[in-house]
Protein backbone atom coordinates (compact mmCIF):
# COMPACT_ATOMS: atom_id res chain seq x y z
CA UNK A 1 0.00 0.00 0.00
CA UNK A 2 1.50 3.57 -1.04
CA UNK A 3 0.99 6.72 -0.01
CA UNK A 4 -1.59 8.64 -2.07
CA UNK A 5 -3.51 5.75 -2.94
CA UNK A 6 -6.59 7.34 -2.40
CA UNK A 7 -7.44 5.28 1.06
CA UNK A 8 -8.93 7.69 3.71
CA UNK A 9 -12.04 7.75 6.17
CA UNK A 10 -13.02 10.81 3.67
CA UNK A 11 -13.17 8.68 0.63
CA UNK A 12 -15.34 5.63 2.77
CA UNK A 13 -17.70 7.86 4.16
CA UNK A 14 -18.05 9.51 0.70
CA UNK A 15 -18.72 6.22 -1.08
CA UNK A 16 -21.04 5.25 1.54
CA UNK A 17 -23.45 8.73 1.43
CA UNK A 18 -22.75 9.12 -2.39
CA UNK A 19 -24.26 5.36 -2.72
CA UNK A 20 -27.30 5.25 0.20
CA UNK A 21 -28.69 9.16 -1.08
CA UNK A 22 -29.06 7.92 -4.62
CA UNK A 23 -30.50 4.38 -3.74
CA UNK A 24 -33.23 6.08 -1.75
CA UNK A 25 -34.14 8.71 -4.35
CA UNK A 26 -34.13 5.32 -6.89
CA UNK A 27 -36.54 3.60 -4.09
CA UNK A 28 -38.88 6.41 -3.50
CA UNK A 29 -39.03 7.27 -7.24
CA UNK A 30 -40.46 4.03 -8.13
CA UNK A 31 -42.17 3.02 -5.32
CA UNK A 32 -44.04 5.97 -4.93
CA UNK A 33 -44.55 6.49 -8.64
CA UNK A 34 -43.27 10.04 -8.44
CA UNK A 35 -42.13 9.58 -12.51
CA UNK A 36 -43.24 7.33 -14.99
CA UNK A 37 -42.40 5.42 -17.91
CA UNK A 38 -39.72 6.24 -19.74
CA UNK A 39 -38.75 9.31 -17.55
CA UNK A 40 -39.00 6.79 -14.27
CA UNK A 41 -36.09 4.77 -16.23
CA UNK A 42 -34.20 6.76 -17.51
CA UNK A 43 -33.83 8.46 -14.07
CA UNK A 44 -32.98 4.83 -12.02
CA UNK A 45 -30.48 3.79 -14.42
CA UNK A 46 -28.52 7.37 -14.48
CA UNK A 47 -28.93 7.01 -10.16
CA UNK A 48 -27.38 3.35 -10.77
CA UNK A 49 -24.30 5.23 -13.25
CA UNK A 50 -23.86 7.51 -10.09
CA UNK A 51 -23.61 5.01 -7.33
CA UNK A 52 -20.97 2.98 -9.76
CA UNK A 53 -18.55 5.97 -10.08
CA UNK A 54 -18.89 7.15 -6.54
CA UNK A 55 -17.88 3.31 -5.88
CA UNK A 56 -15.27 2.69 -8.28
CA UNK A 57 -13.47 5.96 -6.91
CA UNK A 58 -14.35 5.60 -3.06
CA UNK A 59 -14.61 2.05 -2.46
CA UNK A 60 -11.86 0.69 -5.48
CA UNK A 61 -9.95 3.39 -5.54
CA UNK A 62 -9.95 3.51 -9.13
CA UNK A 63 -7.81 6.73 -10.32
CA UNK A 64 -5.52 6.59 -7.80
CA UNK A 65 -3.30 4.15 -9.29
CA UNK A 66 0.19 5.08 -10.39
CA UNK A 67 0.63 5.35 -14.56
CA UNK A 68 0.58 3.22 -16.31
CA UNK A 69 -2.93 2.63 -15.10
CA UNK A 70 -3.43 -0.62 -16.07
CA UNK A 71 -6.40 -0.92 -13.69
CA UNK A 72 -8.91 1.26 -15.82
CA UNK A 73 -7.31 0.32 -18.85
CA UNK A 74 -8.07 -3.28 -17.93
CA UNK A 75 -11.55 -1.99 -16.82
CA UNK A 76 -12.24 -0.17 -20.24
CA UNK A 77 -11.55 -3.31 -21.86
CA UNK A 78 -14.02 -5.31 -19.97
CA UNK A 79 -16.83 -2.69 -20.77
CA UNK A 80 -16.39 -2.78 -24.74
CA UNK A 81 -16.47 -6.89 -23.91
CA UNK A 82 -19.58 -6.15 -22.35
CA UNK A 83 -21.35 -3.69 -24.67
CA UNK A 84 -20.17 -6.37 -27.52
CA UNK A 85 -21.81 -9.64 -25.57
CA UNK A 86 -24.72 -8.10 -23.53
CA UNK A 87 -25.35 -5.08 -25.99
CA UNK A 88 -25.05 -7.16 -28.99
CA UNK A 89 -27.02 -9.35 -27.24
CA UNK A 90 -30.17 -7.11 -26.23
CA UNK A 91 -30.13 -5.31 -29.71
CA UNK A 92 -30.29 -8.87 -31.42
CA UNK A 93 -33.26 -10.26 -29.29
CA UNK A 94 -35.09 -6.66 -29.28
CA UNK A 95 -35.08 -7.06 -33.23
CA UNK A 96 -36.16 -10.67 -33.28
CA UNK A 97 -38.97 -9.86 -31.18
CA UNK A 98 -39.98 -6.52 -32.89
CA UNK A 99 -40.07 -8.62 -36.73
CA UNK A 100 -41.37 -11.65 -35.48
CA UNK A 101 -43.46 -12.33 -32.92
CA UNK A 102 -44.20 -16.11 -31.34
CA UNK A 103 -47.45 -16.44 -34.07
CA UNK A 104 -45.44 -15.32 -36.68
CA UNK A 105 -42.65 -18.37 -35.75
CA UNK A 106 -45.27 -20.95 -35.55
CA UNK A 107 -46.58 -20.14 -38.91
CA UNK A 108 -43.03 -19.17 -40.74
CA UNK A 109 -41.67 -22.91 -38.85
CA UNK A 110 -45.62 -24.80 -40.56
CA UNK A 111 -44.70 -23.09 -43.90
CA UNK A 112 -41.37 -23.50 -44.68
CA UNK A 113 -39.63 -26.17 -42.22
CA UNK A 114 -42.57 -28.45 -42.50
CA UNK A 115 -43.29 -28.91 -38.92
CA UNK B 1 24.01 1.55 1.77
CA UNK B 2 21.83 -0.56 4.50
CA UNK B 3 19.41 2.46 3.57
CA UNK B 4 19.39 1.61 -0.22
CA UNK B 5 18.87 -2.17 0.26
CA UNK B 6 15.78 -1.79 2.62
CA UNK B 7 14.70 0.61 0.07
CA UNK B 8 14.93 -1.46 -3.00
CA UNK B 9 13.25 -4.54 -1.00
CA UNK B 10 9.94 -2.46 0.37
CA UNK B 11 9.97 -1.45 -3.56
CA UNK B 12 10.24 -4.64 -4.99
CA UNK B 13 7.36 -5.60 -2.26
CA UNK B 14 5.14 -2.63 -3.65
CA UNK B 15 5.91 -3.50 -7.58
CA UNK B 16 4.90 -7.62 -6.55
CA UNK B 17 1.75 -6.20 -4.72
CA UNK B 18 0.72 -4.41 -7.22
CA UNK B 19 1.17 -6.78 -9.56
CA UNK B 20 -0.76 -9.44 -7.41
CA UNK B 21 -3.97 -6.61 -7.26
CA UNK B 22 -3.79 -6.54 -10.99
CA UNK B 23 -3.92 -10.00 -11.38
CA UNK B 24 -6.73 -10.09 -9.05
CA UNK B 25 -8.59 -7.30 -10.57
CA UNK B 26 -8.17 -8.90 -14.32
CA UNK B 27 -10.47 -11.62 -12.18
CA UNK B 28 -12.55 -9.08 -11.47
CA UNK B 29 -13.34 -7.65 -15.02
CA UNK B 30 -13.88 -11.33 -16.13
CA UNK B 31 -15.97 -12.00 -13.66
CA UNK B 32 -18.07 -8.74 -14.30
CA UNK B 33 -18.22 -10.19 -18.07
CA UNK B 34 -20.32 -13.41 -16.27
CA UNK B 35 -22.48 -11.58 -14.53
CA UNK B 36 -23.31 -9.22 -17.84
CA UNK B 37 -24.39 -11.72 -19.48
CA UNK B 38 -26.72 -13.14 -16.58
CA UNK B 39 -27.89 -9.85 -16.79
CA UNK B 40 -28.37 -10.27 -20.59
CA UNK B 41 -30.26 -13.49 -20.70
CA UNK B 42 -32.48 -11.80 -17.63
CA UNK B 43 -33.48 -8.68 -19.81
CA UNK B 44 -34.10 -11.03 -22.55
CA UNK B 45 -36.36 -13.16 -20.61
CA UNK B 46 -37.91 -11.01 -17.95
CA UNK B 47 -41.44 -11.01 -19.89
CA UNK B 48 -41.37 -14.72 -20.88
CA UNK B 49 -43.13 -15.48 -17.41
CA UNK B 50 -45.22 -18.20 -18.96
CA UNK B 51 -48.45 -17.50 -17.80
CA UNK B 52 -46.62 -17.59 -14.41
CA UNK B 53 -46.29 -14.31 -12.01
CA UNK B 54 -44.27 -11.45 -12.95
CA UNK B 55 -41.45 -9.36 -11.40
CA UNK B 56 -44.35 -6.89 -10.17
CA UNK B 57 -46.35 -9.43 -8.64
CA UNK B 58 -43.26 -11.02 -6.67
CA UNK B 59 -41.15 -8.59 -5.45
CA UNK B 60 -41.45 -7.52 -1.75
CA UNK B 61 -39.74 -3.66 -2.14
CA UNK B 62 -38.86 -2.75 1.63
CA UNK B 63 -37.35 -6.46 2.05
CA UNK B 64 -35.13 -6.03 -0.94
CA UNK B 65 -34.11 -2.47 0.29
CA UNK B 66 -33.13 -3.82 3.29
CA UNK B 67 -31.08 -6.03 1.98
CA UNK B 68 -29.60 -3.41 -0.42
CA UNK B 69 -28.70 -1.13 2.52
CA UNK B 70 -27.45 -4.75 4.66
CA UNK B 71 -24.76 -4.67 1.78
CA UNK B 72 -24.13 -1.61 1.41
CA UNK B 73 -22.80 -1.04 5.34
CA UNK B 74 -21.16 -3.92 4.71
CA UNK B 75 -18.76 -2.50 2.02
CA UNK B 76 -18.62 0.57 3.98
CA UNK B 77 -17.21 -1.40 7.16
CA UNK B 78 -14.88 -3.33 4.80
CA UNK B 79 -13.23 -0.36 3.99
CA UNK B 80 -12.90 0.40 7.40
CA UNK B 81 -11.19 -2.30 7.74
CA UNK B 82 -8.74 -1.46 5.51
CA UNK B 83 -7.88 1.91 7.02
CA UNK B 84 -7.58 0.03 10.46
CA UNK B 85 -4.51 -1.70 8.97
CA UNK B 86 -2.58 1.25 7.58
CA UNK B 87 -2.45 1.80 11.93
CA UNK B 88 -1.57 -1.80 12.12
CA UNK B 89 -4.68 -2.06 15.25
CA UNK B 90 -5.40 -5.68 14.88
CA UNK B 91 -8.67 -5.58 17.48
CA UNK B 92 -10.07 -3.18 15.04
CA UNK B 93 -9.31 -5.03 12.31
CA UNK B 94 -11.28 -7.70 13.42
CA UNK B 95 -13.83 -5.70 15.08
CA UNK B 96 -14.88 -4.23 11.75
CA UNK B 97 -14.76 -7.55 9.57
CA UNK B 98 -16.82 -9.30 12.46
CA UNK B 99 -19.21 -6.44 11.71
CA UNK B 100 -18.38 -6.75 7.94
CA UNK B 101 -19.19 -10.85 8.33
CA UNK B 102 -22.27 -10.18 10.05
CA UNK B 103 -23.67 -7.74 7.75
CA UNK B 104 -23.01 -9.94 5.28
CA UNK B 105 -24.50 -13.44 6.29
CA UNK B 106 -27.31 -11.84 7.24
CA UNK B 107 -27.76 -10.13 3.16
CA UNK B 108 -27.16 -13.90 2.51
CA UNK B 109 -29.70 -15.41 4.96
CA UNK B 110 -32.72 -12.70 4.19
CA UNK B 111 -31.63 -13.72 0.27
CA UNK B 112 -32.16 -17.32 1.03
CA UNK B 113 -35.19 -16.87 2.76
CA UNK B 114 -36.60 -14.82 -0.67
CA UNK B 115 -35.87 -17.72 -2.23
CA UNK B 116 -37.26 -20.47 0.05
CA UNK B 117 -40.76 -18.22 -0.18
CA UNK B 118 -40.57 -18.55 -3.65
CA UNK B 119 -39.65 -21.84 -4.18
CA UNK B 120 -42.39 -22.57 -1.59
CA UNK B 121 -45.22 -20.89 -3.71
CA UNK B 122 -44.79 -22.59 -6.52
CA UNK B 123 -42.54 -20.09 -8.24
CA UNK B 124 -39.18 -22.00 -7.85
CA UNK B 125 -36.68 -21.44 -11.12
CA UNK B 126 -38.28 -24.21 -13.05
CA UNK B 127 -41.71 -22.33 -13.10
CA UNK B 128 -40.87 -19.76 -16.00
CA UNK B 129 -38.07 -18.17 -18.16
CA UNK B 130 -38.14 -15.59 -15.97
CA UNK B 131 -37.85 -16.88 -12.98
CA UNK B 132 -34.72 -19.34 -14.30
CA UNK B 133 -32.70 -16.08 -15.46
CA UNK B 134 -33.82 -14.06 -11.88
CA UNK B 135 -32.53 -17.02 -9.94
CA UNK B 136 -29.42 -17.92 -12.01
CA UNK B 137 -28.48 -13.72 -11.80
CA UNK B 138 -29.30 -13.72 -8.08
CA UNK B 139 -28.29 -16.89 -7.16
CA UNK B 140 -24.78 -16.29 -8.74
CA UNK B 141 -24.17 -13.28 -6.71
CA UNK B 142 -25.45 -15.19 -3.66
CA UNK B 143 -22.39 -17.90 -4.29
CA UNK B 144 -20.10 -15.02 -4.76
CA UNK B 145 -21.02 -13.44 -1.26
CA UNK B 146 -21.16 -17.16 0.18
CA UNK B 147 -17.48 -17.23 -1.06
CA UNK B 148 -16.45 -13.85 0.31
CA UNK B 149 -18.01 -15.04 4.07
CA UNK B 150 -15.63 -18.09 3.73
CA UNK B 151 -12.51 -15.96 2.53
CA UNK B 152 -13.41 -13.63 5.42
CA UNK B 153 -13.58 -16.09 7.77
CA UNK B 154 -9.86 -17.61 6.98
CA UNK B 155 -8.37 -14.19 6.95
CA UNK B 156 -10.17 -13.18 10.33
CA UNK B 157 -8.64 -16.99 11.61
CA UNK B 158 -5.24 -15.88 9.92
CA UNK B 159 -4.66 -12.38 10.88
CA UNK B 160 -5.78 -13.16 14.61
CA UNK B 161 -2.60 -15.87 14.72
CA UNK B 162 0.00 -14.50 12.37
CA UNK B 163 -0.65 -10.78 12.78
CA UNK B 164 -0.01 -8.54 9.81
CA UNK B 165 2.39 -10.25 7.75
CA UNK B 166 3.03 -9.56 4.41
CA UNK B 167 1.09 -12.04 2.94
CA UNK B 168 -2.13 -11.69 5.45
CA UNK B 169 -2.12 -7.74 4.43
CA UNK B 170 -1.97 -8.32 1.07
CA UNK B 171 -5.00 -10.79 0.92
CA UNK B 172 -6.80 -8.39 3.16
CA UNK B 173 -6.69 -5.82 0.48
CA UNK B 174 -7.58 -8.49 -2.51
CA UNK B 175 -10.63 -9.52 -0.37
CA UNK B 176 -11.81 -5.88 0.08
CA UNK B 177 -11.77 -6.13 -4.11
CA UNK B 178 -13.93 -8.66 -4.45
CA UNK B 179 -16.00 -7.18 -1.21
CA UNK B 180 -16.99 -3.95 -2.96
CA UNK B 181 -16.93 -5.02 -6.42
CA UNK B 182 -19.96 -7.50 -5.48
CA UNK B 183 -21.71 -4.10 -3.40
CA UNK B 184 -20.86 -2.83 -7.15
CA UNK B 185 -22.95 -5.79 -8.99
CA UNK B 186 -25.53 -5.48 -6.49
CA UNK B 187 -26.05 -1.94 -7.40
CA UNK B 188 -27.49 -3.22 -10.81
CA UNK B 189 -29.17 -6.12 -9.36
CA UNK B 190 -31.38 -3.71 -7.57
CA UNK B 191 -31.78 -1.90 -9.95
CA UNK B 192 -32.49 -3.87 -13.02
CA UNK B 193 -33.88 -6.96 -11.52
CA UNK B 194 -36.00 -4.88 -8.64
CA UNK B 195 -36.57 -1.22 -9.06
CA UNK B 196 -37.25 -2.37 -13.41
CA UNK B 197 -39.27 -5.05 -12.26
CA UNK B 198 -41.60 -3.25 -10.38
CA UNK B 199 -41.44 0.39 -12.72
CA UNK B 200 -42.37 -1.56 -16.17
Amino acid sequence: MRKGDGVTLGSYVAGFVGSIVPTFIAYILVVHHVLSGGWLIAAIVALAAVQLVVQLVCFLHLGHEPNPRWNLLMLGFAVLIIIIIAGGSLWIMYHLNYNMTTEHMNTYMRDHEGF
Amino acid sequence: MKESVETALVNAQHASTSKTTLGFWIYLMTDCVLFATLFAAYVVLRDSTFGGPSARELFDMPFVLTETLLLLASSFTCGLAMLAIRQANRTQVLGWLVATFVLGATFLAMELSEFAHLVNEGNGWQRSGFLTAFFTLVGTHGLHIATGLLWMGVLGVQLARRGFTAGVVRRLTLFSLFWHFLDVVWIFIFTIVYLMGVAV
